[in-house]
Protein backbone atom coordinates (compact mmCIF):
# COMPACT_ATOMS: atom_id res chain seq x y z
CA UNK A 1 0.00 0.00 0.00
CA UNK A 2 2.70 2.57 -0.43
CA UNK A 3 1.72 4.26 -3.22
CA UNK A 4 -1.38 5.49 -0.84
CA UNK A 5 0.38 6.56 1.65
CA UNK A 6 2.94 8.90 -0.78
CA UNK A 7 -0.07 10.19 -2.27
CA UNK A 8 -1.87 10.87 0.87
CA UNK A 9 -0.27 14.57 1.21
CA UNK A 10 -1.16 15.15 -2.78
CA UNK A 11 -4.86 14.12 -1.26
CA UNK A 12 -5.03 16.37 1.38
CA UNK A 13 -3.47 19.51 -0.85
CA UNK A 14 -6.04 19.19 -4.07
CA UNK A 15 -8.93 21.11 -2.48
CA UNK A 16 -6.72 23.66 -1.57
CA UNK A 17 -5.00 23.39 -4.54
CA UNK A 18 -8.23 23.69 -7.16
CA UNK A 19 -9.58 26.37 -5.14
CA UNK A 20 -6.61 27.92 -6.16
CA UNK A 21 -6.86 26.96 -9.87
CA UNK A 22 -9.80 29.20 -9.55
CA UNK A 23 -7.90 31.95 -9.13
CA UNK A 24 -5.21 30.99 -11.38
CA UNK A 25 -7.54 30.49 -14.52
CA UNK A 26 -8.71 33.78 -14.82
CA UNK A 27 -4.84 34.72 -14.25
CA UNK A 28 -3.94 33.02 -17.50
CA UNK A 29 -7.53 34.23 -19.03
CA UNK A 30 -6.12 37.84 -18.30
CA UNK A 31 -2.79 37.01 -19.70
CA UNK A 32 -3.89 35.63 -22.78
CA UNK A 33 -6.21 38.34 -22.88
CA UNK A 34 -3.54 40.99 -23.01
CA UNK A 35 -2.03 39.64 -25.91
CA UNK A 36 -5.41 40.80 -28.07
CA UNK A 37 -7.43 44.10 -28.21
CA UNK A 38 -10.75 43.18 -26.25
CA UNK A 39 -12.67 46.09 -24.72
CA UNK A 40 -16.00 46.64 -24.32
CA UNK A 41 -16.28 48.52 -27.99
CA UNK A 42 -15.04 45.67 -29.93
CA UNK A 43 -16.21 42.54 -28.57
CA UNK A 44 -14.70 40.47 -31.41
CA UNK A 45 -11.15 41.35 -30.71
CA UNK A 46 -8.31 40.79 -32.89
CA UNK A 47 -4.87 39.60 -31.99
CA UNK A 48 -2.67 42.29 -31.81
CA UNK A 49 0.40 39.99 -30.10
CA UNK A 50 1.99 42.26 -27.64
CA UNK A 51 0.85 45.59 -28.69
CA UNK A 52 -1.01 46.68 -25.23
CA UNK A 53 2.51 46.14 -23.85
CA UNK A 54 4.31 48.31 -26.30
CA UNK A 55 1.84 51.45 -26.16
CA UNK A 56 1.91 50.75 -22.04
CA UNK A 57 5.58 51.20 -22.28
CA UNK A 58 5.66 54.03 -24.52
CA UNK A 59 2.67 56.00 -22.90
CA UNK A 60 3.81 59.13 -20.74
CA UNK A 61 1.00 58.14 -18.40
CA UNK A 62 2.63 54.50 -17.55
CA UNK A 63 6.00 56.38 -16.43
CA UNK A 64 3.89 58.55 -14.43
CA UNK A 65 2.11 56.21 -12.91
CA UNK A 66 5.02 53.86 -11.81
CA UNK A 67 7.15 56.90 -10.86
CA UNK A 68 3.97 58.05 -8.48
CA UNK A 69 3.76 54.47 -7.07
CA UNK A 70 7.49 54.07 -6.38
CA UNK A 71 7.43 57.52 -4.28
CA UNK A 72 4.22 56.40 -2.31
CA UNK A 73 5.80 52.67 -1.75
CA UNK A 74 9.22 54.27 -0.58
CA UNK A 75 7.46 56.98 1.38
CA UNK A 76 4.52 54.79 3.11
CA UNK A 77 7.32 51.77 3.82
CA UNK A 78 10.15 54.27 4.98
CA UNK A 79 8.04 56.56 7.47
CA UNK A 80 6.24 53.18 8.52
CA UNK A 81 9.44 51.49 9.54
CA UNK A 82 11.13 54.09 11.37
CA UNK A 83 8.10 55.28 13.01
CA UNK A 84 7.30 51.30 14.04
CA UNK A 85 10.44 50.40 15.43
CA UNK A 86 10.28 53.89 16.84
CA UNK A 87 7.02 52.62 18.72
CA UNK A 88 8.29 48.76 19.53
CA UNK A 89 11.52 50.19 21.15
CA UNK A 90 8.74 52.55 23.99
CA UNK A 91 6.77 49.93 24.14
CA UNK A 92 9.66 47.77 24.96
CA UNK A 93 10.14 49.37 28.12
CA UNK A 94 7.42 48.22 29.45
CA UNK A 95 5.99 50.81 31.46
CA UNK A 96 2.86 51.17 33.25
CA UNK A 97 1.59 53.80 30.30
CA UNK A 98 3.41 51.31 27.70
CA UNK A 99 1.22 47.83 28.98
CA UNK A 100 -1.63 50.07 28.88
CA UNK A 101 -1.57 51.42 25.37
CA UNK A 102 -0.22 48.21 23.59
CA UNK A 103 -3.22 46.59 24.46
CA UNK A 104 -4.74 48.81 21.61
CA UNK A 105 -1.93 49.42 18.87
CA UNK A 106 -4.30 46.85 16.84
CA UNK A 107 -6.57 48.83 16.52
CA UNK A 108 -6.21 50.84 12.98
CA UNK A 109 -5.01 48.07 11.66
CA UNK A 110 -8.42 46.24 12.03
CA UNK A 111 -10.06 49.12 10.45
CA UNK A 112 -10.50 48.89 6.16
CA UNK A 113 -8.10 50.89 4.17
CA UNK A 114 -10.72 52.09 2.52
CA UNK A 115 -12.69 53.19 5.61
CA UNK A 116 -9.20 55.11 7.10
CA UNK A 117 -8.98 56.82 3.60
CA UNK A 118 -12.84 58.12 4.29
CA UNK A 119 -12.26 59.01 7.73
CA UNK A 120 -9.09 61.09 6.80
CA UNK A 121 -11.03 62.47 3.84
CA UNK A 122 -13.84 64.13 6.71
CA UNK A 123 -10.60 65.19 8.89
CA UNK A 124 -8.71 66.53 5.69
CA UNK A 125 -11.41 69.03 4.64
CA UNK A 126 -9.79 72.06 3.91
CA UNK A 127 -12.96 74.54 5.13
CA UNK A 128 -14.81 72.16 7.64
CA UNK A 129 -12.39 69.20 8.60
CA UNK A 130 -10.83 69.32 12.07
CA UNK A 131 -7.18 69.02 10.66
CA UNK A 132 -7.23 72.69 9.70
CA UNK A 133 -9.42 74.08 12.61
CA UNK A 134 -6.63 72.58 15.12
CA UNK A 135 -3.74 73.63 12.99
CA UNK A 136 -5.77 77.18 12.74
CA UNK A 137 -3.78 78.79 15.82
CA UNK A 138 -1.27 78.17 14.36
CA UNK A 139 -1.82 80.17 11.17
CA UNK A 140 -2.15 77.26 8.94
CA UNK A 141 -6.03 76.92 9.12
CA UNK A 142 -6.37 76.84 5.11
CA UNK A 143 -4.29 74.15 3.50
CA UNK A 144 -5.56 72.63 0.91
CA UNK A 145 -4.88 68.85 1.69
CA UNK A 146 -6.27 66.76 -0.96
CA UNK A 147 -6.48 69.62 -3.83
CA UNK A 148 -2.75 69.97 -4.65
CA UNK A 149 -0.52 67.66 -5.82
CA UNK A 150 2.00 67.18 -3.13
CA UNK A 151 -0.82 67.07 -0.23
CA UNK A 152 -2.71 64.75 -2.02
CA UNK A 153 0.68 62.42 -2.32
CA UNK A 154 1.39 63.12 1.15
CA UNK A 155 -2.37 62.82 2.54
CA UNK A 156 -2.38 59.19 0.95
CA UNK A 157 0.97 58.21 2.42
CA UNK A 158 -0.44 59.44 5.42
CA UNK A 159 -3.19 57.56 5.51
CA UNK A 160 -1.29 54.36 4.77
CA UNK A 161 1.40 55.19 7.81
CA UNK A 162 -1.85 55.88 10.22
CA UNK A 163 -2.74 52.23 9.37
CA UNK A 164 -0.02 50.35 9.07
CA UNK A 165 2.62 51.69 11.32
CA UNK A 166 1.05 48.90 14.35
CA UNK A 167 1.90 46.26 11.31
CA UNK A 168 5.33 47.23 11.84
CA UNK A 169 5.34 47.75 15.60
CA UNK A 170 3.95 44.45 15.97
CA UNK A 171 6.59 42.59 14.18
CA UNK A 172 9.18 44.74 15.99
CA UNK A 173 7.86 44.37 19.09
CA UNK A 174 7.81 40.25 18.07
CA UNK A 175 11.45 40.44 17.43
CA UNK A 176 12.76 42.51 20.33
CA UNK A 177 10.87 40.08 22.71
CA UNK A 178 12.61 36.82 20.82
CA UNK A 179 16.46 38.46 21.17
CA UNK A 180 18.87 36.59 23.33
CA UNK A 181 19.40 37.87 26.77
CA UNK A 182 23.19 36.91 26.78
CA UNK A 183 24.89 39.24 24.40
CA UNK A 184 23.06 42.12 26.60
CA UNK A 185 24.06 41.08 29.84
CA UNK A 186 27.86 40.84 28.53
CA UNK A 187 27.48 44.45 27.34
CA UNK A 188 25.78 45.53 30.39
CA UNK A 189 28.77 43.80 32.47
CA UNK A 190 31.35 46.01 30.44
CA UNK A 191 29.29 48.89 30.69
CA UNK A 192 27.98 49.42 27.18
CA UNK A 193 26.14 52.46 26.85
CA UNK A 194 22.46 52.84 25.87
CA UNK A 195 23.46 54.10 22.12
CA UNK A 196 26.07 51.52 22.01
CA UNK A 197 23.97 48.43 22.62
CA UNK A 198 21.33 49.77 20.60
CA UNK A 199 23.99 50.17 17.26
CA UNK A 200 25.93 47.01 18.04
CA UNK A 201 23.29 44.50 19.62
CA UNK A 202 19.96 45.17 19.32
CA UNK A 203 19.77 46.90 15.55
CA UNK A 204 21.36 44.19 13.52
CA UNK A 205 19.65 41.30 15.55
CA UNK A 206 16.26 42.96 15.04
CA UNK A 207 17.15 43.63 11.57
CA UNK A 208 15.69 40.36 9.98
CA UNK A 209 12.14 40.87 12.05
CA UNK A 210 12.12 44.58 10.99
CA UNK A 211 13.18 44.05 6.96
CA UNK A 212 10.00 40.89 7.01
CA UNK A 213 7.89 43.94 7.76
CA UNK A 214 9.28 45.80 5.16
CA UNK A 215 9.08 43.60 2.62
CA UNK A 216 5.49 43.23 3.34
CA UNK A 217 5.09 46.81 3.58
CA UNK A 218 6.95 47.99 0.33
CA UNK A 219 5.18 44.96 -1.66
CA UNK A 220 1.46 45.70 -0.21
CA UNK A 221 2.39 49.58 -1.29
CA UNK A 222 3.45 48.69 -4.90
CA UNK A 223 0.11 47.56 -5.33
CA UNK A 224 -1.96 50.51 -3.29
CA UNK A 225 -5.81 50.87 -4.57
CA UNK A 226 -7.87 51.09 -1.76
CA UNK A 227 -6.43 54.19 -0.11
CA UNK A 228 -5.93 56.10 -2.93
CA UNK A 229 -9.64 55.33 -4.79
CA UNK A 230 -11.47 56.62 -1.54
CA UNK A 231 -9.04 59.81 -0.66
CA UNK A 232 -8.45 61.38 -3.79
CA UNK A 233 -9.15 58.62 -7.01
CA UNK A 234 -5.56 59.30 -8.72
CA UNK A 235 -6.10 63.22 -8.41
CA UNK A 236 -5.55 66.47 -8.64
CA UNK A 237 -4.93 65.72 -12.24
CA UNK A 238 -2.95 62.52 -12.52
CA UNK A 239 -1.12 63.11 -9.42
CA UNK A 240 -2.09 59.94 -7.21
CA UNK A 241 -2.55 57.92 -9.92
CA UNK A 242 -0.50 54.48 -9.27
CA UNK A 243 -0.41 51.80 -11.32
CA UNK A 244 -3.52 50.08 -9.88
CA UNK A 245 -5.95 53.01 -10.08
CA UNK A 246 -4.66 53.34 -13.57
CA UNK A 247 -5.49 49.84 -14.73
CA UNK A 248 -9.11 50.31 -13.01
CA UNK A 249 -9.40 53.42 -15.06
CA UNK A 250 -8.41 51.65 -18.01
CA UNK A 251 -10.39 48.56 -17.60
CA UNK A 252 -13.37 49.40 -15.34
CA UNK A 253 -13.42 52.73 -16.07
CA UNK A 254 -13.24 53.03 -20.08
CA UNK A 255 -13.89 49.32 -20.37
CA UNK A 256 -10.75 48.88 -22.15
CA UNK A 257 -10.48 45.15 -20.65
CA UNK A 258 -6.84 44.14 -22.21
CA UNK A 259 -4.98 47.18 -22.41
CA UNK A 260 -6.01 47.24 -18.53
CA UNK A 261 -4.78 43.98 -17.39
CA UNK A 262 -1.08 44.77 -19.43
CA UNK A 263 -1.02 46.99 -16.62
CA UNK A 264 -1.63 44.77 -13.87
CA UNK A 265 0.81 42.32 -14.99
CA UNK A 266 3.49 44.87 -15.50
CA UNK A 267 2.84 45.64 -11.90
CA UNK A 268 3.06 41.76 -10.81
CA UNK A 269 6.24 41.34 -12.51
CA UNK A 270 7.51 44.53 -10.81
CA UNK A 271 6.31 43.20 -7.49
CA UNK A 272 7.79 39.54 -8.37
CA UNK A 273 11.13 41.23 -9.05
CA UNK A 274 11.42 43.25 -5.97
CA UNK A 275 10.30 40.25 -3.74
CA UNK A 276 12.98 38.06 -5.15
CA UNK A 277 15.57 40.72 -4.13
CA UNK A 278 14.50 41.71 -1.00
CA UNK A 279 13.73 38.18 0.21
CA UNK A 280 17.70 37.33 -0.90
CA UNK A 281 18.59 40.12 1.01
CA UNK A 282 16.74 38.93 3.69
CA UNK A 283 19.22 35.59 3.70
CA UNK A 284 22.12 37.65 4.11
CA UNK A 285 21.15 40.17 7.15
CA UNK A 286 19.32 36.73 8.70
CA UNK A 287 22.93 35.09 8.84
CA UNK A 288 24.42 38.27 9.64
CA UNK A 289 22.04 38.67 12.96
CA UNK A 290 22.92 35.06 13.80
CA UNK A 291 26.27 36.14 13.89
CA UNK A 292 25.90 38.57 16.32
CA UNK A 293 23.39 36.71 18.58
CA UNK A 294 26.20 33.95 18.71
CA UNK A 295 29.28 36.66 19.73
CA UNK B 1 25.65 59.61 46.29
CA UNK B 2 25.20 62.11 44.62
CA UNK B 3 26.27 60.85 41.61
CA UNK B 4 23.99 58.21 41.82
CA UNK B 5 20.80 60.39 42.67
CA UNK B 6 21.62 62.67 39.19
CA UNK B 7 21.52 59.13 37.46
CA UNK B 8 18.29 57.72 38.58
CA UNK B 9 17.03 61.61 38.19
CA UNK B 10 18.08 61.53 34.69
CA UNK B 11 16.99 58.16 34.09
CA UNK B 12 13.44 59.49 35.61
CA UNK B 13 13.17 62.01 33.36
CA UNK B 14 14.34 59.36 30.46
CA UNK B 15 11.36 57.44 31.26
CA UNK B 16 8.86 60.21 31.07
CA UNK B 17 9.82 61.17 27.44
CA UNK B 18 9.80 58.34 26.43
CA UNK B 19 5.85 58.04 27.81
CA UNK B 20 5.21 61.07 26.31
CA UNK B 21 6.08 60.53 22.90
CA UNK B 22 3.80 56.63 23.31
CA UNK B 23 1.07 58.91 24.54
CA UNK B 24 1.77 60.86 21.30
CA UNK B 25 1.64 58.25 18.95
CA UNK B 26 -1.43 57.02 20.33
CA UNK B 27 -3.42 60.37 20.00
CA UNK B 28 -2.17 60.29 16.15
CA UNK B 29 -3.63 56.39 16.32
CA UNK B 30 -6.74 56.77 18.35
CA UNK B 31 -7.50 60.34 17.48
CA UNK B 32 -9.47 59.79 13.88
CA UNK B 33 -11.71 57.15 15.28
CA UNK B 34 -12.25 59.61 18.56
CA UNK B 35 -13.10 62.32 16.01
CA UNK B 36 -15.88 59.88 13.86
CA UNK B 37 -17.47 59.04 17.29
CA UNK B 38 -17.97 62.85 17.47
CA UNK B 39 -19.06 63.41 13.54
CA UNK B 40 -21.41 60.93 13.52
CA UNK B 41 -22.88 62.16 16.82
CA UNK B 42 -23.65 65.94 15.08
CA UNK B 43 -26.63 67.32 14.20
CA UNK B 44 -27.16 67.65 10.73
CA UNK B 45 -27.51 71.85 10.93
CA UNK B 46 -24.08 71.74 13.57
CA UNK B 47 -21.83 70.16 11.22
CA UNK B 48 -19.98 73.00 9.71
CA UNK B 49 -20.04 75.05 12.79
CA UNK B 50 -18.87 74.45 16.57
CA UNK B 51 -16.40 71.77 16.43
CA UNK B 52 -16.66 70.25 19.92
CA UNK B 53 -19.29 71.69 21.79
CA UNK B 54 -22.61 70.23 20.30
CA UNK B 55 -25.97 68.92 20.81
CA UNK B 56 -25.57 65.03 20.33
CA UNK B 57 -27.95 63.07 18.25
CA UNK B 58 -28.36 59.17 17.17
CA UNK B 59 -29.97 60.84 14.36
CA UNK B 60 -27.37 60.05 11.90
CA UNK B 61 -27.16 56.44 12.82
CA UNK B 62 -30.90 56.45 12.22
CA UNK B 63 -30.84 57.47 8.89
CA UNK B 64 -27.44 54.82 8.00
CA UNK B 65 -29.47 51.96 9.70
CA UNK B 66 -32.84 53.38 8.27
CA UNK B 67 -32.07 53.30 4.88
CA UNK B 68 -33.48 56.92 4.28
CA UNK B 69 -30.39 57.51 2.12
CA UNK B 70 -31.70 54.95 -0.43
CA UNK B 71 -28.70 53.50 0.71
CA UNK B 72 -29.66 49.87 2.33
CA UNK B 73 -26.70 49.64 4.74
CA UNK B 74 -28.17 46.91 6.96
CA UNK B 75 -28.38 44.63 3.92
CA UNK B 76 -24.82 45.63 3.00
CA UNK B 77 -23.43 44.78 6.10
CA UNK B 78 -25.55 41.27 6.33
CA UNK B 79 -23.89 40.70 3.04
CA UNK B 80 -20.63 41.32 4.74
CA UNK B 81 -21.01 39.09 7.54
CA UNK B 82 -22.86 36.24 4.54
CA UNK B 83 -19.67 36.60 2.77
CA UNK B 84 -17.19 36.89 5.36
CA UNK B 85 -18.28 33.57 7.07
CA UNK B 86 -18.84 31.78 4.19
CA UNK B 87 -14.93 32.59 2.29
CA UNK B 88 -13.68 31.20 6.12
CA UNK B 89 -15.61 27.94 6.39
CA UNK B 90 -14.69 26.86 2.69
CA UNK B 91 -10.89 28.10 3.25
CA UNK B 92 -11.09 26.10 6.76
CA UNK B 93 -12.42 23.46 5.10
CA UNK B 94 -9.54 22.58 2.29
CA UNK B 95 -7.07 24.85 3.93
CA UNK B 96 -6.90 22.46 6.98
CA UNK B 97 -5.83 19.49 5.65
CA UNK B 98 -3.33 21.70 3.28
CA UNK B 99 -1.73 22.69 6.33
CA UNK B 100 -1.66 19.32 8.14
CA UNK B 101 -0.23 17.90 5.16
CA UNK B 102 2.46 20.09 4.49
CA UNK B 103 3.57 20.85 8.03
CA UNK B 104 3.71 16.34 8.19
CA UNK B 105 5.14 15.56 5.24
CA UNK B 106 7.98 16.51 3.04
CA UNK B 107 6.62 15.75 -0.35
CA UNK B 108 8.00 16.81 -3.51
CA UNK B 109 7.04 20.02 -4.43
CA UNK B 110 6.05 20.72 -1.49
CA UNK B 111 7.55 24.03 -0.89
CA UNK B 112 6.94 24.74 -3.83
CA UNK B 113 3.36 24.33 -3.72
CA UNK B 114 3.42 26.27 -0.74
CA UNK B 115 5.15 28.71 -2.29
CA UNK B 116 2.33 29.20 -4.95
CA UNK B 117 -0.29 29.53 -2.68
CA UNK B 118 1.73 32.66 -0.80
CA UNK B 119 2.39 34.03 -4.25
CA UNK B 120 -0.86 35.18 -4.25
CA UNK B 121 -0.98 37.27 -1.65
CA UNK B 122 1.46 39.65 -3.95
CA UNK B 123 -0.39 39.36 -6.90
CA UNK B 124 -2.48 42.98 -7.62
CA UNK B 125 -5.47 41.99 -6.84
CA UNK B 126 -6.89 43.84 -10.30
CA UNK B 127 -5.17 41.26 -12.13
CA UNK B 128 -7.37 38.40 -11.40
CA UNK B 129 -10.12 40.52 -10.77
CA UNK B 130 -10.50 42.23 -14.29
CA UNK B 131 -10.64 38.91 -16.32
CA UNK B 132 -12.81 37.69 -13.39
CA UNK B 133 -15.27 40.36 -14.17
CA UNK B 134 -15.90 39.61 -17.41
CA UNK B 135 -15.86 35.73 -16.87
CA UNK B 136 -18.31 36.21 -13.62
CA UNK B 137 -20.71 38.48 -16.39
CA UNK B 138 -21.01 35.46 -18.40
CA UNK B 139 -21.12 32.45 -15.65
CA UNK B 140 -23.91 34.24 -13.66
CA UNK B 141 -21.74 35.15 -10.87
CA UNK B 142 -21.30 38.79 -10.64
CA UNK B 143 -23.05 40.19 -7.89
CA UNK B 144 -23.70 37.47 -6.08
CA UNK B 145 -22.48 35.57 -2.40
CA UNK B 146 -21.37 32.35 -4.15
CA UNK B 147 -18.62 34.44 -6.56
CA UNK B 148 -17.86 36.38 -3.63
CA UNK B 149 -16.92 33.56 -1.39
CA UNK B 150 -15.05 32.23 -4.21
CA UNK B 151 -12.61 35.35 -5.24
CA UNK B 152 -12.14 35.95 -1.02
CA UNK B 153 -10.16 33.06 -0.83
CA UNK B 154 -7.57 34.88 -2.38
CA UNK B 155 -7.24 36.76 0.85
CA UNK B 156 -8.31 33.95 3.52
CA UNK B 157 -7.20 30.60 1.84
CA UNK B 158 -3.16 31.99 2.34
CA UNK B 159 -3.50 33.52 5.46
CA UNK B 160 -5.13 30.16 6.80
CA UNK B 161 -2.85 27.59 5.29
CA UNK B 162 0.50 29.75 6.22
CA UNK B 163 -0.76 30.34 9.89
CA UNK B 164 -1.77 26.37 10.44
CA UNK B 165 0.95 25.34 9.06
CA UNK B 166 3.48 26.47 11.78
CA UNK B 167 0.73 25.79 14.40
CA UNK B 168 0.60 21.89 12.78
CA UNK B 169 4.53 21.94 12.66
CA UNK B 170 4.97 22.79 16.37
CA UNK B 171 2.81 19.51 17.26
CA UNK B 172 5.04 16.75 17.74
CA UNK B 173 4.04 13.97 15.83
CA UNK B 174 4.86 11.59 18.70
CA UNK B 175 1.10 12.62 19.92
CA UNK B 176 -0.45 10.98 16.46
CA UNK B 177 1.99 8.00 16.23
CA UNK B 178 0.61 6.82 19.53
CA UNK B 179 -2.56 7.46 18.82
CA UNK B 180 -1.74 5.29 15.65
CA UNK B 181 -0.80 2.97 17.48
CA UNK B 182 -3.78 2.89 20.22
CA UNK B 183 -5.56 1.56 16.70
CA UNK B 184 -6.56 4.83 15.20
CA UNK B 185 -7.05 5.44 11.52
CA UNK B 186 -4.47 8.36 10.38
CA UNK B 187 -7.99 10.74 9.87
CA UNK B 188 -9.20 9.89 12.86
CA UNK B 189 -5.61 10.99 14.67
CA UNK B 190 -5.91 13.94 12.88
CA UNK B 191 -9.29 15.11 13.78
CA UNK B 192 -9.25 13.29 17.51
CA UNK B 193 -5.76 14.16 18.35
CA UNK B 194 -4.09 16.98 16.49
CA UNK B 195 -7.01 19.53 15.34
CA UNK B 196 -8.15 19.58 19.08
CA UNK B 197 -4.81 20.48 19.79
CA UNK B 198 -4.48 23.63 17.98
CA UNK B 199 -7.82 24.91 18.38
CA UNK B 200 -6.67 27.88 19.81
CA UNK B 201 -4.83 28.92 16.78
CA UNK B 202 -7.83 27.76 13.89
CA UNK B 203 -9.75 30.36 16.23
CA UNK B 204 -7.58 32.74 16.22
CA UNK B 205 -6.71 32.45 12.84
CA UNK B 206 -10.25 32.28 11.41
CA UNK B 207 -11.00 35.94 13.16
CA UNK B 208 -8.04 37.26 11.06
CA UNK B 209 -9.34 35.88 8.23
CA UNK B 210 -12.55 36.95 8.70
CA UNK B 211 -11.19 40.56 9.79
CA UNK B 212 -9.67 40.80 6.20
CA UNK B 213 -12.06 39.48 4.59
CA UNK B 214 -14.51 41.78 6.08
CA UNK B 215 -12.12 44.28 4.95
CA UNK B 216 -11.89 44.04 1.77
CA UNK B 217 -12.57 46.68 -0.94
CA UNK B 218 -11.18 46.24 -4.19
CA UNK B 219 -13.39 42.56 -4.50
CA UNK B 220 -16.96 43.83 -3.60
CA UNK B 221 -16.04 47.21 -5.43
CA UNK B 222 -15.66 45.25 -9.00
CA UNK B 223 -17.43 41.98 -8.33
CA UNK B 224 -20.75 43.48 -7.02
CA UNK B 225 -23.25 45.99 -7.90
CA UNK B 226 -26.07 45.95 -5.29
CA UNK B 227 -27.14 42.22 -4.36
CA UNK B 228 -23.97 40.89 -3.04
CA UNK B 229 -22.18 44.53 -2.01
CA UNK B 230 -20.64 44.71 1.37
CA UNK B 231 -19.99 47.96 4.19
CA UNK B 232 -16.87 48.43 2.58
CA UNK B 233 -18.09 49.39 -0.84
CA UNK B 234 -21.73 50.79 0.59
CA UNK B 235 -19.75 53.49 3.37
CA UNK B 236 -18.20 54.73 0.36
CA UNK B 237 -21.29 55.52 -1.29
CA UNK B 238 -22.10 57.90 1.87
CA UNK B 239 -20.04 60.66 0.61
CA UNK B 240 -21.20 60.61 -2.86
CA UNK B 241 -24.25 63.29 -3.38
CA UNK B 242 -24.41 66.97 -4.08
CA UNK B 243 -24.78 67.77 -0.41
CA UNK B 244 -22.16 65.49 1.55
CA UNK B 245 -23.35 64.62 4.68
CA UNK B 246 -20.69 64.37 6.92
CA UNK B 247 -21.96 62.81 9.94
CA UNK B 248 -23.64 60.17 8.15
CA UNK B 249 -20.60 59.49 6.59
CA UNK B 250 -19.00 58.75 9.60
CA UNK B 251 -21.80 56.70 11.09
CA UNK B 252 -21.53 54.42 8.28
CA UNK B 253 -17.71 54.06 8.75
CA UNK B 254 -18.24 53.32 12.52
CA UNK B 255 -20.87 50.92 12.08
CA UNK B 256 -18.83 49.22 9.43
CA UNK B 257 -15.90 49.21 11.85
CA UNK B 258 -17.42 47.54 14.68
CA UNK B 259 -17.16 44.06 14.01
CA UNK B 260 -13.15 43.66 13.37
CA UNK B 261 -12.39 46.35 16.36
CA UNK B 262 -14.79 44.28 19.05
CA UNK B 263 -13.23 41.12 16.96
CA UNK B 264 -9.89 42.80 18.04
CA UNK B 265 -10.05 43.77 21.53
CA UNK B 266 -11.39 40.64 22.41
CA UNK B 267 -8.46 38.44 20.98
CA UNK B 268 -6.12 41.32 20.75
CA UNK B 269 -3.26 38.73 21.95
CA UNK B 270 -3.78 36.19 19.62
CA UNK B 271 -4.54 38.20 16.66
CA UNK B 272 -0.96 39.87 17.61
CA UNK B 273 0.83 36.44 17.94
CA UNK B 274 -1.09 35.10 14.49
CA UNK B 275 -0.16 38.01 12.38
CA UNK B 276 3.58 37.90 13.36
CA UNK B 277 3.62 34.44 13.00
CA UNK B 278 2.09 34.81 9.89
CA UNK B 279 4.77 37.43 8.99
CA UNK B 280 7.75 35.95 10.43
CA UNK B 281 7.46 32.10 9.31
CA UNK B 282 6.91 32.74 5.73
Amino acid sequence: MGWRLALRPYVLIVPALLLTCGILYPFGLGLYYTLFDFSASKPQPDMVRFENYETVFTQEAFWNSAWVTVLYAVGAAAVETVLGVAVALLLHRSSMVGRVLEKILILPLMIAPVIAAIIWKLMLQPSVGVINYLLRPFGLGGVQWTDTPTGALLSSIAVDVWVYTPFVAILALAGLRSLPASPFEAAAVDGAGWWYTFRRLTLPMLWPYVLVAVIFRFMDSLKVFDIIYALTEGGPGDSTVVLQIRAYLEAIRFQRYSFGISYTIVLWAVVYLAAMVLVKHLGKIQRKAAEVAAK
Amino acid sequence: MKRTDQVTRQKRLLGWAADAALILYFVFALFPIAWMVILSLKPTNQLFSTYFSFSPTLDGYRTVLGDSEGIPFVRFFVNSLVVSVGAVVLSLLVGLPAAYASARWRFKGSENLMFTLLSFRFAPELTVIIPLFVLYQKLGLFDTYVGMVWVLQLVTLPLIVWIMRSYFADLTPELEQAALLDGYTRKQAFVRVALPLVKPGVAAVSLLAFIFAWNNFVFPLILTSNEAQTVTVGALSFLGGDRPKYNLTAAAALVSVVPPLLLALTIQRYLVRGLSFGAVKS
